[in-house]
């Protein structure tokens, strides 16, 4: 597999200016004449399609949904980055391009990241012009506030509602287009392969998912934009309807897979109630900005958490990292959280919580205050547990939350397969080992707005092209395919339901794949969802038929990817010989149990590659070259 | 959190397709939690008739936490149930009694067809959006973000409007059938916008007339829409619509669009 990431040459600051200079263009009257497949309306496949669109390109749009409104782009709370400096806290572009590269753990392209941060301005001055209600002072200027990882504010917000908002401007741009006639929408429609021609993605197969239909669609470039695979774990903050299928099918083609170990575990989520319970609700990382998270300082203490004296608590992430406190990032907060519940300190009816206090908040600021920043988070939270959370403490627990892996680009965006390019959470670049609050996106609309409507020209002005029609063998072929998996699935007639196989697989990954993994509990786990997956094929069970809307049948499909894509991130996790991020493998910790990286050898993107059915799958690797940054220790201290 | 089961009786409206006819099913569902959310005991429910070996009900559904709009069935003669501003992922089973009777159906409306038993097509909320619903600019060509002030209130007036789902409560709560509480959010949103401005008089009269062609019926003022939202969008925004239209109607050059229904 080549692996050429096609980072331009000479200084950071002006590699994205020279590489936009030096890839060939596509001259207007030409753009009508290329096809453009989006799948996907989140926000990379929404602001992609739309700003495709507006060049003159003809798109087609995909997505699982009734309405490309609805994707889990839908559900970011807190806000989204940029590197504006409206607070004047000495913030700046190469601030935020340092803090992402170091909360990334340094195991990500200083290019990819450094572009992010030059383009996150234009997001803002995009999305204010879109109408975006994104929240203001009194003057009427734009507001900010801080997330984790950084030391200034730089997030800005609309309520806890930033990913609906920003993601119905995509949405309200890409409808624009479809009034134009220059976006075809195919909404449920499910993307289930990927059909090369001359070893160039030239379009999709995809099932209607009312009529049952297999339909065929042709382009000149496939953009995925299908987000994260975290519902690997079966319970996740993601969406019911977040899948790997497209990505997974895309492996299968032949495109890399990188850093799929990469799994965050986002530390404020209400904890798990019940074994029937079908997601997990984040609580806005926002809300670390006011709340103090705590335990009691005595295991096993049962006490209210109001009868517990001040004296008696242990804030322990103000403790462990007085600079950062309670907003230290993501991966260092969940296992401080795990370790904490290890050690018996944990609180609420399982031991799997930990207190998330706004008690001096409302002190200081008084509650309409707290209202008016978190009126609505607090709300989800009173109607999911029944507590009200401006009388006592919040209980809290990491939850799987986001994919910093995906499939692997280069600088262009563009996979390992020619003209297949990869957006936003489904592909692996700009986070590294760890994504820090408010950057998914940041990255997403970066992806969409601002990198791929630059770099698909490229590609198209420098590419030959044969005539491809739906009727050619290569669509022919994956059709057949794709029949007859549907087939299978429905003629196992077996005992057990997706749904139960999927809970399964998710406890399998949770325990020996979550937030502390050891080389035998990984070896044991792939051995376990080996086996679940050799059960599902014998006795799974879908009711119905594939001629109609049948939804325990897309979700078999699904989670038949999950059971095969699970032995990839199993396997990653075993080759990274280090903990890095939301990686940590207890055999490679600091004596205070933090992350213990080795830059000499693992300083490297993993890319897995296909081998065919029942193989090992192939190990490669692109080395990561620092050359602006100095790699250090990460310390939140 | 204080659980315990409870046990209820549903009679849930099946359809095998949108030309079918349809009618209601009773089911039991027993030994619910009363911590699960509406949709888990479906999901609950469903389990059970796939081992039967029997068609799980079908319903929308993704984010599960109020915010995609995709879920949605009437409950007991409500859209999205008993509690107030809570979608039905968002609706807990702690408020039913153990052996209530529980009606579910689907958004019903001419403009929004069921699809299969409480999947309803809403793609007709996506033609409005598409006639209007958007403030034209192309991506690179905005100007600096703070360039252009918005005073506070107007902006939290804006995102209350802005809050809206798109689930269709609205217009399965409303005797008409009407569109105008979703309209009207996406109007106001941009009305009270100085960025949303130059388009303003040409957004109301086309988002209006494409709702027209699209089957949906006129307000009346019966407020249902407002009581059933679930993100408690405010009626004041259907007289901001009006006036908008109104405006435009009679004060601007716009000229009044005949609209044709898109598919």
């Amino acid at each position: 597999m080549q692996l050429d990431a096609k980072i331009p040459g000479g200084p950071l600051e002006t590699k994205w200016d020279r590489h936009r200079f030096d890839l060939k263009l596509v001259n207007p009257s030409n753009k009508r004449k290329f096809e453009i497949i989006v799948v996907g309306t989140g926000l990379a496949g929404g602001s992609a399609s739309a700003s495709l669109a507006e060049l003159g390109y003809n798109v087609k749009t995909f997505c699982i949904q009734d309405s490309p409104r609805r994707a889990h782009s839908i559900a970011a709370q807190g806000g989204i980055n940029a590197a504006k400096n409206y607070p004047n806290d000495s913030d700046s572009i190469w601030r935020l391009f340092y803090d992402t590269i170091k909360g990334g753990d340094f195991r990500a392209r200083e290019a990819n990241v450094y572009r992010l941060a030059q383009v996150s301005n234009l997001i803002i001055d995009h999305c204010v012009a879109q109408g975006i209600p994104f929240a203001r002072e009194y003057g009427g200027l734009l507001a900010n506030r801080s997330f984790g990882g950084a030391q200034v504010s730089r997030t800005f917000y609309a309520r806890g509602q930033t990913g609906q908002q920003l993601l119905l401007g995509a949405y309200s741009s890409l409808m624009r287009q479809v009034a134009k006639g220059q976006v075809t929408m195919f909404p449920r429609r499910e993307m289930l392969d990927l059909v090369l021609v001359d070893g160039q993605a030239r379009g999709i197969v995809v099932r209607n998912l009312i009529t049952g239909e297999i339909e065929r669609h042709t382009a000149h470039a496939v953009v995925l934009a299908t987000g994260g695979y975290a519902n690997v774990f079966f319970l996740s903050t993601n969406g019911t309807g977040c899948n790997v299928t497209a990505a997974y099918r895309c492996y299968k083609k032949g495109a890399g897979f990188a850093n799929p170990c990469y799994t965050q575990i986002h530390p404020t989520c209400i904890p798990v109630h019940g074994e029937y319970q079908s997601k997990l609700t984040l609580m806005s990382e926002s809300l670390r900005n006011d709340g103090r998270v705590w335990v009691p300082k005595k295991a096993g203490d049962t006490r209210r958490p109001e009868d517990i004296p001040e004296g008696e608590r242990d804030y322990y992430l103000e403790r462990i990292y007085p600079s950062f406190g309670n907003l230290a990032p993501r991966d260092i907060s969940s296992r401080a959280a795990k370790r904490m519940c290890d050690d018996g300190k944990g609180v609420g009816p399982t031991g799997r919580a930990v207190y998330l206090d706004f008690r001096d908040a409302i002190q200081r600021l008084g509650q309409p205050e707290i209202e008016a920043r978190y009126g609505n988070l607090f709300q989800m939270y009173e109607r999911i547990v029944a507590e009200d959370p401006y009388k006592t403490p919040m209980m809290i627990y990491p939850a799987s939350h986001y994919a910093m892996g995906g499939l692997w680009v280069d600088y262009n965006l563009m996979s390992t397969i020619p003209g297949l390019f990869v957006l936003g959470e489904a592909n692996f670049s700009d986070h590294g080992a760890n994504r820090l609050g408010a950057s998914a996106l940041m990255q997403g609309l970066g992806d969409g707005y601002f990198v791929i409507p630059n770099t698909i020209n490229g590609y198209l002005a420098g590419t030959k092209f044969a005539e491809v029609s739906e009727s050619h063998d290569a669509f022919q072929e994956s059709e057949a395919e794709v029949v007859a998996k549907v087939k299978r699935l429905l003629g196992i007639k077996g005992k057990r339901t997706a749904t139960d196989f999927h809970r399964e697989l998710g406890h399998i990954l949770w325990e020996y794949c979550g937030m502390g993994r050891t080389d035998e509990g990984l070896a044991k786990a792939r051995k376990l969802v080996a086996d679940v997956r050799a059960e599902f094929w014998e006795n799974l069970t879908v009711p119905g038929s594939a001629a109609d809307l049948n939804q325990s049948l897309e979700y078999a499909g699904r989670v038949a990817d999950f059971l095969e894509f699970a032995d990839i991130l199993i396997l990653d996790a075993l080759a990274r010989r280090e903990s890095c991020g939301a990686h940590f493998n207890e055999a490679f910790q600091t004596e205070e149990h933090e992350a213990l990286r080795d830059d000499v050898n693992m300083s490297h993107v993993a890319v897995w590659e296909y081998a065919g059915e029942g193989k090992e799958p192939i190990f490669n690797k692109e080395p990561l070259n620092f050359e602006f940054v100095k790699l250090a220790t990460r310390s939140y201290k | 959190m204080s659980s315990k089961s409870i046990n209820l009786t549903l009679k849930v409206w099946r359809q095998q397709g949108s030309k079918a006819p349809g009618r209601l099913e009773t089911y039991k569902a027993e030994n619910i939690s009363t911590d699960a959310s509406f949709l888990e005991m479906l999901d609950i429910v469903n389990e059970r008739l796939i081992l039967e070996g029997k068609e799980p009900i079908a319903f929308d559904h993704d984010c599960r936490e109020g915010i995609c709009g995709m879920c949605g069935s009437v409950v007991n003669g409500r859209p999205h149930g008993p509690e107030k501003e809570t979608t039905l992922c968002q609706l807990h089973m702690r408020h039913f009694r153990d052996g209530d009777t529980v009606v579910i159906e689907p958004f019903r409306a001419k403009a929004i067809p069921v699809v299969k038993d409480l999947v309803v097509n809403r793609s007709a909320l996506d033609q409005i959006i598409a006639a209007g619903g958007f403030i034209s600019v192309n991506t690179g060509q905005a100007p600096e973000a703070n360039s252009l002030p918005v005073p506070k209130d107007k902006a939290d007036l804006a995102m209350d409007a802005a809050a809206c789902i798109g689930c269709g409560a609205c217009i399965a709560a409303c005797p008409n059938a009407s569109a105008m509480l979703f309209v009207s959010a996406k109007i106001s949103q941009f009305a009270l916008l100085p960025h949303g401005r130059p388009e303003a008089a040409k957004r109301a009269l086309s988002m209006v007339a494409q709702m027209d062609a699209q089957g949906f019926g006129n307000c009346t003022n019966h407020q249902e829409c407002e009581a059933e939202c679930p993100k408690g969008i405010s009626i004041s925004n259907i007289a901001r619509l009006n006036r908008e239209f109104i405006k435009a109607a009679l004060a601007s050059a716009e000229e009044l669009p005949v609209a044709a229904k898109k598919e």
